[in-house]
């Protein structure tokens, strides 16, 4: 790990050697790109994803009332508006002081597996499947969710399928499928009727068993190209998840857990409203997106991973049954090494959509769901935290709120910022392993962006894009004078200047 | 009730002293308005209810009925002239409807979208508008205000308090509360008081409150607010003074 950082984050000289600039490596919440610093000779002296994560929305809450903060932070992101939503909500339940009904967990954890399970699908189907069923370097006017459909239709029928389901659980219990407004402090502002329940369960059999089948597929592309999968972007990394107190795996609610890159526990079952005394962020000066690490193990070691490799890799067991199954499959296969290869993120999303779907199942068969005692409160908090396992890993939600009920301060620590360096760590290694002495191509470089893509759907859903994001590649001499500009156009056609 | 007025080609009855607005909706006719509302004097100033009566543009809420007037409303000259009014109403202030706890319940929202304003064609001011929440259970949002003054005519009519007064002219015309510090925490106003319900958008909130009706059950998720006019008509007020189609109630 340090090696990689020495070799490929500073190199000696940059100003003598040639900047390669994937950019932008756009995405539905802002603005990423990659960086490339070659020698004459092609070799990759530094690699860099730097991410345009700044949205302003710790600063602009500053003075709005606590109530609205569920509803307003969500727009951060339209994939996972829900993570936002919920983890706010839970901070505000700590500002009430209340202690939510059966009723409102239950909604709650309802409308939180629901986007787990329609993240997920839009994820794997739609964003990443394209790059795993036709290859990385395939035709690119294939290679999204339309050439799935022709190719594999019943795939891509399933995925989008198996997306609108999460979609409906999201309307019923938010009362819309984007930025919905069900989540209130201390509770819910509805139930689920018999209706709406009955509604749901038509489906739910059917949504169980498709991602079943889903997590045979990802099963089967590891098993398939064993070699691809193991080393692809492959490294070492501690990791960090929420468990819950018996250490199953759970989405909503938990205490936070390290493990560094050997197993060995850093802390467990951590109580996260003091998240600060064993996270810290550290800022660099090429990315808006800071760098969170383990304060045990300092700024320059204590990076970690988050995300569905780490949750299923390192929750003592999934409390359902067939997602169980799965989960020790998973971890039993090849030796284990799924559960540290890059590409095993898939087969992870995979086993925990599964999860999901049967959380789901029997969340719709409680009866607690069409109670009416949706709110509670305590007493009154200044401070607020609140944890979640959004689709992409830990989110991190701090609030403080004056005696006028304003918000005076905010701090928010999403999933991509988590996984920043991890990201970095990847396409540094995609980089030595691809690119490295290579004429650079566009399949090369849609390499680095297939590494992204396990890790983040947003920076992956506008990569991908049906092919219609342009994406821009310059080649510059150490003067920085342009060289060679390679142009993907708003066709999917990808042409060099010279 | 013999004469009558004629209302984009047909018969609206009227009685003595009634407007060509009270006379419409009592008649369940919509006439778009968003200062007008049926427990105090017309006031004139929105100028959405807009009508041409004889060929000439009055306010129909301040116009009087007489018998044999021709007033032409649901026309789309007039409906562009509403879009445009409404359009300068949201670039004037700061109105951001996905986290406005009064979505769904507000009339400019719901004008909005009955008059299918799909952007907001101005350029937006983006005043600095601080909030005031010194009052324990209320909060004032001063983003919102489009300056109808039903909270001053509430607090001054029915409450007999004048917590709210419109200070300044022109673009720099703003709502004040009646407090030396400019406080709302040091004004007399309380929950009960009738302005706190007649706010059309999201300036005058009892606090704690935010969002805790479900989309689907909000005022305009249910029908177009000119379907709830209709509904409300006559919009009248029963003996106790209330009115059961306030607007600004969720």
């Amino acid at each position: 790990m340090t090696d990689i950082n020495d070799k490929l984050e500073t190199a000696a000289h940059p100003e003598k050697l040639r900047r390669v600039a994937i950019d932008p490596v756009s995405r539905v919440e802002g603005h990423g790109k990659v960086t490339l610093l070659l020698d004459e000779d092609d070799r990759v002296h530094q690699v860099r994803l730097h991410i345009v994560e700044f949205r302003g929305f710790e600063k602009f809450i500053q003075g709005r009332p606590y109530w609205e903060a569920p509803v307003m932070v969500q727009r951060l992101c339209g994939i996972c508006p829900v993570s936002h939503h919920l983890a706010a909500s839970k901070a505000m339940d700590m500002i009430v002081g209340a202690t939510l009904t059966p009723t409102a967990e239950k909604i709650r954890r309802l409308m939180h597996y629901g986007q787990i399970l329609q993240s997920h699908a839009l994820h794997f189907f739609h964003l990443c499947s394209p790059d795993l069923l036709f290859g990385f370097d395939s035709e690119m006017s294939k290679r999204n969710i339309v050439g799935i459909a022709a190719a594999y239709p019943e795939i891509a029928k399933q995925g989008v399928l198996l997306r609108k389901f999460g979609q409906e659980v999201i309307r019923i219990t938010a009362g819309k499928r984007i930025h919905g407004t069900g989540s209130i402090p201390g509770g819910v502002n509805k139930n689920v009727s018999i209706e709406e329940r009955d509604y749901l369960l038509n489906d739910v059999e059917q949504i169980v068993a498709w991602s079943r089948e889903s997590v045979g597929i990802a099963k089967q592309l590891f098993e398939q190209n064993l070699d691809l999968y193991n080393d692809f972007g492959r490294f070492d990394a501690h990791t960090l998840n929420l468990v819950r107190a018996d250490g199953a795996l759970d989405l909503y609610h938990g205490g936070l857990r390290a493990r560094d890159m050997n197993g060995g526990t850093l802390f467990d079952h951590y109580d996260y409203s003091h998240y600060w005394d064993v996270i810290f962020e550290d800022v660099k000066p090429w990315s808006y997106m800071k760098f969170p690490f383990l304060r045990s193990l300092g700024p320059e070691t204590g990076w970690y991973r988050v995300g569905p490799l780490t949750r299923v890799a390192q929750c003592d067991f999934i409390p359902s049954p067939l997602a169980e199954v799965q989960r020790k499959e998973f971890l039993a296969f090849n030796g284990g090494s799924a559960a540290g290869a890059t590409l095993g993120f898939h087969w992870a999303r995979m086993i925990e959509m599964l999860h999901a779907a049967e959380v789901i199942q029997d969340l719709l068969h409680d009866t607690d769901l069409q109670g009416n005692d949706l709110v509670s409160k305590g007493e009154r908090q200044e401070r607020g935290v609140g944890v979640i396992e959004a689709p992409r890993g830990t989110l991190i939600h701090h609030y403080k709120v004056d005696e006028n009920d304003q918000i005076v301060r905010c701090n928010l620590i999403v999933s991509t910022t988590h996984n920043n360096q991890a990201m970095n760590e990847a396409i540094r290694q995609v980089a030595r392993q691809y690119i490295d002495g290579r004429k650079l191509t566009e399949g090369l470089l849609n390499h680095i962006e297939v590494a992204i893509r396990a890790f983040d759907p947003c920076l992956s859903c506008a990569t991908h894009a049906l092919g219609k994001m342009p994406l821009e590649v310059e080649l510059l001499d150490a003067g920085g004078a342009r060289v060679d500009v390679l142009t993907r156009s708003s066709d999917g056609s990808f042409c060099s200047a010279s | 009730m013999n004469e009558t007025f004629q209302l984009d080609g047909s018969a609206v009855p009227f009685e003595p002293g009634q407007t060509v607005m009270q006379a419409a909706l009592a008649a369940g006719r919509y006439i778009p308005h968003l200062c007008y509302h049926p427990e105090f004097k017309p006031h004139g100033s929105c100028k959405l209810c807009t009508v041409k009566v004889n060929g000439r543009t009055v306010a129909s809420c301040t116009m009087p009925a007489e018998g044999g007037l021709d007033v032409e409303s649901e026309i789309e000259e007039l409906n562009a002239l509403r879009r445009s009014l409404v359009q300068m109403l949201f670039a004037e202030g700061n109105h951001f409807c996905p986290s406005c706890e009064k979505s769904g319940n507000c009339v400019l929202q719901a004008l909005g979208y009955d008059l299918e304003v799909h952007a907001t064609g101005f350029r937006h001011l983006y005043p600095d508008r601080p909030l005031d929440a010194s009052h324990p259970d209320i909060l004032l949002d001063f983003n919102r205000c489009i300056l109808c003054e039903l909270c001053v005519r509430a607090s001054s009519e029915v409450d007999g308090k004048n917590v709210f007064a419109l200070s300044g002219r022109g673009i720099t015309k703003h709502l004040i509360v009646n407090a030396e510090s400019g406080k709302l925490s040091d004004t007399n106003i309380a929950l009960t008081d009738k302005a706190m319900q007649v706010c059309p958008v999201g300036v005058i909130l009892p606090k704690r409150v935010g969002f805790s009706v479900s989309i689907g059950e909000r005022r305009y998720d249910q029908r177009p607010i000119s379907a709830q006019a209709l509904d409300d008509a006559p919009r009248q007020t029963d003996a106790s003074g209330n009115c059961a189609a306030c607007e600004g109630t969720p």
